[in-house]
């Protein structure tokens, strides 16, 4: 590639990466300055006020939402990987009859979106008694046909010789399951409890609705009650709250974005 | 025969948690939703009579709900071509792998880590009218300012630039995985033959990509007839409902007016345009894995 060409390139590259990244970093400045800065239009911090995050992490209650959302977010990957890993082996290494139905039945659920039936399970949570729990945010949230799907597809790489050898062995059904096919299952299981977490934690809708008081909240429903508040008006409180709240997936994004893209593209060629 | 009923029950015990939830909370929540459409509902959601099609008739007839659906096409019109540009554009430019792409790709991708409440934030700090940093830059430069979430024409092109931004992480990448995944020996060849530049994008690397453009087409458009959260975070559906799309208008009629039967009628309109969506692409992908 000849020289300026390539230089245009990096130009371009600098250019969109800038006009990605710059609302990031505008409220970053935001949540390190003063908010008589902000209202003269001095976006520069003279000085760097850190303790804005502490007083986000006090004032907005975030250190209590930011609870929820992890005890919340890692249930959910926890069951929904279990729960994948459970449905992919059996139909993967337990030839039944209808095992095929049971894999499309899952699968046309996907193409049921969450948003039509939040009305029903908003019902059903509510009848449950379920409303303002853990669980209520958690169970509707725990079946995931992408999840069996990927683990599917890893699962067809094991050689059904392994399993054959087993049974005649004589090793239990769980036993191999444990022992041979979650083992070699690794990677998608990685790679699904990273994307799990990732939209767990930052899911929306449904938390909303399934809870009406604070103390089961998770944190992007607080950055909701934030921005709604009064306290919306202390731009450099909610943009440290708002901080705080992407940090977390955005360390997630950065470990886990190699396999996220593998996991992500398999599922897109089907 | 006594052995495949062994093998039934080993399988269900497997099946069981998956399934339970599949029933509870998909299954029976979809035949529900069905039912309540044809029939009306009191304030709890119990049904309490049949309607037949009174709901649906009712609702080609409202005119906020036409609005909605208006809204909502304005809004893929804006959403779609923009993020899939965007996202093919970072996606080639970063393919090969040359000094620092690392960095790049780590911030092309760095959008799909942003929760939707979050990105609605950022993007409130940029559109604020007095310290936002757009309505600063124009002024800078002379210009008039603009009410980016205020005004009626407006608002719905700004809540479309932050679906943009959003989802250009997740569609950037597929399409780079999807360009990875391209045979070598295929740029070779085309190499041996001469093609190079704009032909060898027109006629090598874009056929080969497109069941991932395919694929981000239809998880873009789908997306967007789901969208609620950048409209909940910035607008709540206004100014003058400008910006209210189907969910958030079936979220109202659940949430806020308790109208649960007229609720559910929309959610399988959006059902039945989702679905045909999803099957038009399998369709075309079948076809396309077919004949290559």
């Amino acid at each position: 590639m000849k020289k300026y060409s390539l230089a245009l390139l990096y130009a371009v590259l600098i250019l969109l990466a800038v006009l990605m990244v710059f609302p990031l970093l505008f409220t970053i400045l935001l949540s390190l300055s003063d908010n008589a800065d902000i209202m003269n239009g001095q976006y520069w911090p003279q000085v760097l006020h850190f303790e804005n995050y502490a007083e986000a992490f006090t004032k907005a209650n975030l250190l209590y939402y930011m609870k929820n959302s992890v005890i919340v977010a890692a249930v959910t990957t926890f069951c929904q990987v279990a729960l994948a890993l459970l449905a992919a082996y059996a139909i993967v290494f337990i030839p039944f009859r209808g095992s095929g139905i049971v894999f499309g039945l899952f699968m046309s659920g996907m193409m049921i979106p969450m948003d039509v039936l939040m009305i029903t399970n908003f019902q059903t949570i509510n009848a449950a008694g379920l409303l303002n729990t853990y669980a209520g945010i958690i169970l509707p949230c725990i079946g995931s046909a992408f999840g069996i799907f990927l683990l599917r597809q890893n699962m067809k790489q094991i050689p059904l010789e392994l399993k054959e050898a087993s049974d005649i062995a004589g090793v239990g059904q769980f036993y191999f399951f444990r022992k041979v096919v979650v083992p070699l299952s690794k990677n998608s299981i990685i790679t699904l409890a990273v994307y799990c977490f990732l939209v767990s934690w930052n899911n929306y809708l449904w938390p909303l609705i399934a809870t009406t008081k604070d103390e089961v909240r998770t944190i992007q429903i607080g950055l909701r009650m934030l921005s709604a508040s009064d306290t919306q008006q202390d731009f450099r409180l909610v943009a440290a709250a708002t901080m705080i709240v992407t940090i977390p997936t955005l360390i997630l994004m950065f470990f886990g974005q190699s396999r996220l893209q593998e996991g992500l593209t398999k599922g897109a060629l089907k | 025969m006594k052995h495949a009923r062994h093998r039934l029950l080993g399988a269900a015990a497997y099946l069981l948690p998956a399934l339970l939830i599949f029933v509870v909370f998909t299954l029976y929540p979809f035949v529900l939703t069905c039912v309540q459409s044809v029939f009306t509902t009191n304030a709890k959601g119990d049904l309490i009579g049949f309607g037949g099609l009174d709901n649906y008739v009712r609702l080609f007839q409202s005119a906020l709900y036409r609005i909605s659906l208006k809204n909502t096409i304005v809004y893929i019109v804006l959403t779609v071509p923009g993020t899939m540009v965007l996202s093919l554009g970072m996606a080639l430019l970063t393919s090969r792998d040359r000094k620092g792409m690392g960095i790049f790709r780590t911030i092309f991708t760095l959008t799909m880590g942003i929760s939707v409440a979050a990105a609605s934030m950022f993007w409130t700090f940029m559109f604020h009218p007095t310290m936002g940093l757009l309505n600063t830059a124009i002024e800078m430069f002379g210009g008039e300012k603009i009410g980016w979430l205020t005004d009626m024409d407006i608002a719905i092109v700004s809540i479309s630039i932050v679906t943009i931004w959003m989802n250009t992480g997740y569609c950037y990448l597929i399409l780079l995985g999807g360009l990875k995944s391209i045979d070598k020996t295929y740029y070779e060849c085309a190499d041996i033959a001469g093609v190079s530049g704009w032909q060898r994008l027109k006629r090598v690397t874009l056929p080969l990509l497109s069941p991932f453009l395919f694929y981000v087409l239809v998880i873009s458009v789908v997306n967007a007839f789901q969208s609620f959260g950048v409209i909940d975070m910035m607008t709540h559906g206004g100014p003058a409902n400008s910006t209210n799309l189907l969910v958030y208008s079936i979220y109202e009629d659940v949430f806020v007016n308790y109208n649960y039967s007229f609720a559910a009628a929309q959610g399988v309109v959006l059902f039945v345009i989702v679905t045909g969506i999803s099957l038009f692409q399998m369709k075309i992908v079948e076809r396309r894995v077919t004949y290559q």
